[in-house]
Parts: structure tokens; sequence; C-alpha cells
């Protein structure tokens, strides 16, 4: 199968625009060149090779795709990849260090948080943007915050409780900080 | 799914992205959040030859109230600013609107303004501004026009645009005594669209109705102005009479159609009870502050 991304590398046809953005992705400058139709969800996993973005619906209505830019969370089908030009992106893959997890995904290991796994990235990065603004928060808040990602095994009363979890976690790091 | 090919601008002045859209005779579309306009590209339901991304265009993200209580919402105010905004309580019907738009998600990236342009029938803020009498703010070659929110929207997805004009700012005007309101909505699910909702907007003096605003999403195919129905309640006060009387007029100027989401008698009924429902809070709360 030709992605968009094949095509563009291998010399764009003809009067087809490209853009060379620059994009900070989990910390690090990446320079690519792009055709201005490329979503950001197909930067991520195609030319930049992290899949842990997960293409659900590609219709703009389940948040697998969600990823952080400059610290909010948006439906990266749903953004140009030139829109995020000159930009902070955080992924999944942004989560974790080399020696730990983050206490997000740690919350979804100890409270079960995943069935079969597939909207689990964009619950936690929307989890993630949520604790980052509100660090205590009720259950009716961690749901209606998570509103926006669907998860089609239905599994939602663990992952609320993952992200309750996480959060009392990080309250608890903060206070040793 | 990818978009059509387009060539992509992305000015740093509304005057330069108002020239691009000149330059182009109808062929360039604007892009401020993206929230339907991207979905519409990549279902080809949209394929314009140029994109103008307004996102690189400095202060337009502004929400603020002037001196004499007029609240001016700019072009690039994203929805999550609004249902996070400590200013809004002078204007209640919008505050309870902007955390049933879309879902959480669409919310930190779409825009109010940007909302109003895609003139869905089922678009929550278009209902919300006909209701509280707003104007839209166009900017074109030769400066700028205001647009009442009832002569925005022309038709689904049509609004009163010219090609080569920006929505730069929203505006609502300030109550006349105190400012009462409320928004309901039906969905099926969050973020999905509305199988009914209803936006009212009051004017009081003392606990007499000074003017009564009304719009409803989802039951028609424009956003229904039910701003002479409701005006039922004008130099009346609030009462179990009064309110029945303005939700069954409101009611009566829907035009639900029968679909998935229920069947146009159903629609009808949730109209009715939301207003009423709306109409009955703020006489409670007014009964208890009293």
């Amino acid at each position: 199968m030709t992605s968009l991304y094949d095509e563009v590398q291998a010399a764009p046809a003809a009067g087809v625009e490209v853009r060379r953005i620059t994009v900070n992705v989990n910390g690090t400058d990446r320079t690519v060149d792009v055709e201005p139709r490329l979503l950001l969800a197909h930067l991520l996993r195609q030319a930049l090779q992290l899949t842990g973005t997960h293409s659900g619906c590609d219709t703009s209505g389940c948040g697998a795709c969600t990823v952080l830019m400059d610290g909010r969370p948006v439906k990266s089908c749903t953004v140009l990849a030139v829109q995020a030009n000159g930009r902070e992106v955080e992924t999944v893959e942004g989560l974790a260090t080399a020696s730990e997890l983050h206490p997000i995904q740690e919350g979804f290991k100890e409270e079960h948080g995943l069935q079969c796994g597939f909207c689990t990235p964009g619950m936690m990065i929307s989890a993630k943007a949520l604790l980052e603004r509100n660090p205590d928060p009720t259950e009716d808040e961690v749901r209606w915050a998570l509103s926006g990602n669907l998860c089609r095994c239905t599994g939602y009363q663990n992952i609320v409780k993952s992200v309750l979890w996480a959060a009392k976690k990080m309250r608890e790091q903060n206070q040793e900080a | 799914m990818y978009p059509s090919r387009f060539s992509y601008d992305a000015p740093t002045s509304v005057e330069e992205a108002v020239a691009i859209l000149d330059q182009n005779g109808g062929e360039a579309k604007v892009l401020a959040g993206g929230q339907s306009l991207i979905p519409m590209l990549k279902l080809r339901f949209a394929s314009p030859a140029r994109v103008v991304d307004i996102n690189g265009i400095p202060g337009l993200e502004y929400h603020s109230i002037d001196a004499d209580g007029t609240l001016r919402i700019g072009a690039l105010c994203r929805h999550e600013d609004l249902e996070f905004s400590t200013i809004l309580g002078n204007f209640p019907t919008l505050a309870q609107a902007a955390s049933l738009v879309a879902d959480p998600i669409v919310r930190t990236r779409g825009t109010f303004v940007g909302s109003l342009c895609h003139a869905d029938p089922q678009g929550d803020w278009s209902a919300t501004m006909i209701a509280l009498g707003g104007k839209i703010i166009a900017q074109g070659p030769n400066g700028r026009r205001e647009i009442a929110a009832s002569d925005f929207v022309l038709g689904p997805f049509v609004n009163a645009l010219a090609f080569n004009e920006i929505a730069v700012e929203a505006t609502v005007p300030p109550a006349k005594g105190k400012a009462l309101g409320g928004y309901l909505k039906l969905e099926r699910r969050v973020g999905d669209f509305a199988t009914a909702s209803v936006a009212v907007a009051l004017d009081v003096d003392g606990d007499v109705v000074t003017r009564a605003g009304c719009a409803l999403a989802g039951v028609g195919g424009r956003t229904i102005d039910a701003n002479d129905a409701i005006s039922v309640l004008v130099g009346k006060t609030l009462n179990e009479e009064s309110i029945k009387e303005a939700a069954e007029a409101v009611a009566a100027a829907a035009e639900p159609r029968t679909d998935h989401r229920g069947s146009s008698s159903y629609k009808r009924h949730i109209v009715e009870t939301f207003v009423t429902r709306i109409l009955s809070n703020i006489a409670n709360s007014e009964q208890k502050a009293a």
C-alpha cells in the first residue's frame, strides 16, 4: 500500500506543494517535508514511525489519536501536520522514561485500565491533560474529561479507576518532592 | 482518509488573509479550529484549492467585555476558553452551552466564530447567538461590516459571508436589566449531533421580562429562530401559566424531522420540555434569590 507520505517522499508530482516543517516531538526537533494535506496523525505514525498514536475512526469521532500540542489535547487526525510547525507535540511514547513508567501508565497497569488497548494511548494523553490542570479530580471530573475518548470494549470503569490511581500517585510524588 | 490536494497559506494578518481570499475568487477556504473543516476535507465533502490557515494571526484569541457590557469574542477564541471563562457571569446562556459543545478534545481546538461560520443546523453556538441577538463582524477588502446572527445563517452550511470576507469577531450586547437564560441539549452520547437543543436568553427588569430570545438546534434544516415565539413572555413575569404558553409557542416553531435520533413528535416534545425546564429553573432560582 502506498501511503501519502511515501508519495511525498518519492519525488512529488510536478506542481505538488511541499512544506518543510520542524515539530518538536517528545522533546526532539524533527524536520520533515510534507504535503499540506498530510494529517498530524499520519506524520507521527508514518513519517516518524511513532505508532503509539492510534488511528481509530479516522472521522474525528473516537479520540484514539489524541496527542498533546503545546500541552493541550488535540485529535491528531483533525490537525494538519503543517499546523504543528514550530509547536511541541507529545505522544504516548513521551510518557515513560527508559527506566520507569509514567504514573498514568502505572495506573492503567494496576487498575487493569485496558482490555484490547486500542483506545489506551488517547485515554492516557487526555488523562495527562486533565491531571496537569486538575491534580485532584473527582470521578465525575475524570469521566467528563475523558468523554471525547471512546472505548469500544466499554471498559470505562477501570479506565476511570486508573486515572484516579495515577492522580493519587502523582500528588504523593509532588508532596515528596 | 486523506484530503484532496490543496495549497496552504498561513498569513499573519487579517488583511493578508483577506487579500488571499480575494485573489482566489471563492476557491479558498478559511481554516480556524478545523474541527468541522478538516473532517469535511477528509470525507471530501469539501475540496478547496487553497486553505488559508488563520491560526498564525496574532490577537484573535480573546474574549472580553467592553465598559458598556458588550461581550466580544475573537475569531480564534476556542470553545474551551469559554468553558473555563470566569467573565461570562452576565451571559448564562453562553456559559451553559460552552461545556456541551462537541467533546473536550474538540473544545481545545474548535472556535466559537468558526462554529458560527460552519452554519450547521445542529450547531450549539448559532442557537445561542440568535437567542442573544448577537452580531458577527466580517472583514473584507473594503473594511468591516456587522451581520445580525439571525441573518448570518442562510441555510444548512451556508453563511452570509462573501467569498473574500472573514468573520473576525462575534459580539453579544449586554442585557437591559438582569441577564437570565439557559441552554439544554439532548444528545445520545457526548460528541454526537444534538437530537434537540434549546437556547433561551431573557432580559428581566425586577421580575418582568423585557426581552426574550430563543433559538433551537437539531430540529430543522437550519437553526430555528424562535425569538418571535418566545416573545409572548415580554411584559410578563415567569409563572406556570406564562411558562406553559411560551413552551408551547416555541415547540410550535420547531421543524423537526423523524430520523434515527427520534420521531418528529418526540423532538417537538423535547423542545417543549426543555423550554419549560429552562424557564422553571430561572423562576426557581430567582425566587430563592429574592
